[in-house]
């Protein structure tokens, strides 16, 4: 069968369609679903073909979230769209206390599915408030699914499978990845929630991404192996459940593990792995945990000092010269491009 | 007018959650119910004339303090007991305590106590009913406290926007724990205005006179219903106890004595009952009879609540995640 090439939010707007096609009570919400941009084009028109179904909001994030969980005790299955995670945080309460509780404060009689959608911006002068991945704060809370697709096949299959699912669903998806290309799948495929995936299978050192870090780490994956290293690729796709066996299982084989944050690795989604990586492989001999993130301060807006804050793949390279003792030649041309930790590609102009 | 088989029937639904709460109250001490209760001692018949004759697909949703309105709109007493005992024949089998009281086919559909965050959930109820094509109301009941936070405004904005049949109770019981409503909210402030500033008609009614709420609302509902339209209704009411558990704290003098006493003579049970025997609809015997029936139901509901088994580990691995 010949593989289609697409766009991620492409793949995203076809898997929405889809849904809503096949299941009556779906209904997408959020404020300018329905504009002329539509959410990064994810969103683009379907309120032309869904009437009444695709819904413009007042801003009022936590009343929102609430009218959307009022939805989905009564059957219905909303989907709500942020632009920018940090929006959602007005909404902390009712995802915290009411989404995150209901199935079980009601003694697991009234199920509450759903999916919200939680974009990360980055570079072009995204700064403090425009930037941020969060997925810790969300990953923190059980009863919930968090999920992290990072290629156009993932989010198919992840979208897909969360509409499934009786459990409420937050999906993170990166402002960068909207604009990367990859194999489509067919409309009906879905993925396993909860299961890591191996990207690329190596020997000498494990690296572990999720969502925009994976890009980093398959980046960083080809330098390393201009310097004669294997490194195995895990895209974590799930956060929460997360799956620790096929981190467990690379690092006994590579006994090298580096764990890449999207944000902040401090309390970071890196620290939960390394310390259950630490807790499980305490055994093993000679083995290595490291792990990235963000530089620990707001992120800047301008290009000069973003670009000292954000994890690039260089980074990466670095971290596993160390870890493996060795001592790269020349690594410094492999010093990032210029637009890196600015644009998503170089036909990127802006504005977020 | 109202028929003498409705006029009884009120009061003894009023009857049944003071008489509910005073047993709670009094067996609370025996640390068999362990977890926080908000009384609605005082405020019968705001739940009760709210929710009287309401259908079982209306649904009704309400916030910490809630047990009255769960029981006005027919919720189990057997599961509320063993809901406040942790039992697994509780109406949350145990999982949510007295906070977090439902009743699926009463059309009682939920509780929180983290305060307004009750009202959008309830707002989006009316919306599934709107987009379900479905007549059936919404009643949200909410305290004066939950009218400060954001929800609060976001919600009526929605509803009146989105014109859904609900119903928006405040019961103004002047008090936010021990913060008083003067130190809370500016006296040139105005609830029901506030309302309309947003498109929704709204009523004052004295919280408990219970007949006045009965027959109003009656008509509210009718009106909410005709017009496919919100409203704002305000009641003003008293609790008699503490906040949370089951004394009285009067002596921590945050209430004035006038106005304690003001309201104790306003007690909507004392007053009906008063108003039913000078009309003769009953006298002390019948009154008697009906308080004796309703209290020997409650010693077997009770009963029945301490006898049931405790929820065991099982429940708790369906719910694991990580």
């Amino acid at each position: 069968m010949l593989k289609k090439i697409k766009k991620y939010s492409e793949v995203i707007k076809e898997t929405l369609d889809y849904n809503l096609k096949k299941n009556k009570k779906v209904v997408l919400m959020g404020l300018g679903v329905d504009d002329p941009k539509g959410i990064f084009g994810t969103t683009l028109n379907l309120h032309k073909k869904y009437k009444n179904r695709v819904f413009d909001l007042p801003t009022a994030e936590n009343g929102f979230t609430g009218f959307a969980l009022g939805l989905s005790i009564n059957g219905m299955f909303p989907v709500i769209t942020h632009q920018r995670v940090e929006f959602s945080l007005l909404a902390f309460e009712q995802f915290v206390n009411q989404i995150a509780k209901w199935n079980f404060m009601t003694g697991g009689k009234v199920s509450n599915p759903m999916i919200i959608r939680l974009i990360i911006g980055r570079g072009w002068g995204q700064g403090p408030q425009h930037s941020q991945s969060l997925e810790i704060l969300f990953s923190h809370i059980p009863g919930v699914n968090v999920l992290t697709p990072s290629t156009p096949q993932s989010v198919r299959g992840l979208f897909n499978s969360s509409f499934k699912e009786k459990k409420p669903t937050i999906i993170f998806e990166h402002r960068w990845l909207h604009e990367t290309y990859g194999n489509s799948p067919k409309l009906n495929y879905f993925t396993k929630i909860g299961k890591a995936k191996i990207l690329k299978s190596g020997s000498d050192i494990t690296l572990v991404g999720f969502s925009y870090s994976v890009i980093n780490c398959l980046e960083s994956a080809k330098i390393l192996k201009k310097f004669n290293i294997s490194a195995e690729v895990i895209d974590l796709q799930s956060l929460r459940p997360l799956d620790i066996n096929t981190i467990l299982k690379s690092a006994k084989k590579t006994k090298n593990i580096i764990i890449v944050d999207n944000g902040w690795s401090f309390y970071g989604i890196s620290a939960e792995i390394s310390a259950q990586v630490a807790e499980k492989l305490c055994n093993l001999k000679n083995l290595k945990i490291d792990r990235l993130g963000n530089k620990n301060t707001p992120m800047p807006s301008t290009k000069s000092l973003a670009k000292l804050c954000y994890v690039n793949p260089y980074d990466i390279v670095v971290s596993a010269e160390k870890m493996l003792n060795k001592k790269f030649k020349n690594l410094k041309k492999f010093k990032l491009k210029e637009y890196y930790a600015d644009q998503p590609n170089k036909n990127f102009l802006g504005p977020f | 007018m109202i028929s003498k088989k409705i006029q009884i029937k009120l009061l003894e639904e009023m009857l049944k959650i003071r008489l509910t709460e005073e047993m709670i109250a009094k067996k609370y001490y025996e640390q068999k119910m362990r977890c926080p209760i908000h009384l609605s001692i005082g405020q019968e018949a705001t739940a009760t004339g709210v929710c009287f004759g309401l259908k079982d697909s209306d649904k009704v949703f309400s916030a910490h303090r809630s047990h009255a309105h769960y029981i006005a709109k027919g919720g189990s007493i057997k599961s509320l007991l063993s809901e406040l005992h942790g039992k697994i024949s509780g109406c949350a089998k145990g999982l949510g305590g007295s906070m977090h009281l439902l009743d699926l086919n009463k059309g009682f559909s939920g509780a929180v106590p983290i305060v307004g965050s009750s009202i959008p959930i309830a707002t989006g109820t009316a919306w599934a009913n709107k987009l379900k094509k479905l007549n059936d109301l919404v009643i949200i009941f909410l305290g004066d406290g939950a009218t400060e936070e954001g929800v609060f405004f976001e919600s009526l904005d929605f509803a009146s926007l989105k014109k859904l049949k609900i119903l928006f109770v405040c019961e103004n019981n002047f008090f936010s724990v021990y913060s008083p409503i003067d130190k809370r909210q500016s006296k040139k402030r105005n609830l029901c205005k506030i309302a309309n500033s947003l498109g929704i008609k709204s009523t004052f009614i004295d919280g408990n006179d219970i007949e006045n709420i009965y027959l109003k609302t009656k008509q509210i509902k009718k009106y909410i219903k005709k017009n496919s339209e919100p409203f704002f209704l305000l009641l003003n009411t008293f609790r008699y106890i503490e906040h949370c558990g089951p004394n009285n704290d009067d002596h921590l003098k945050y209430r004035n004595i006038n106005t304690i006493k003001f309201w104790e003579k306003k007690c909507p049970i004392v007053n009906y009952q008063k108003k039913l025997i000078k009309r003769k609809i009953l006298d002390h015997k019948k009154l008697t009879k009906l308080k004796k029936k309703i209290f020997n139901t409650l010693i077997k509901s009770f009963k029945y609540a301490e006898e049931q088994n405790f929820p065991t580990k099982k429940i708790l691995n369906e719910f694991i995640d990580a």
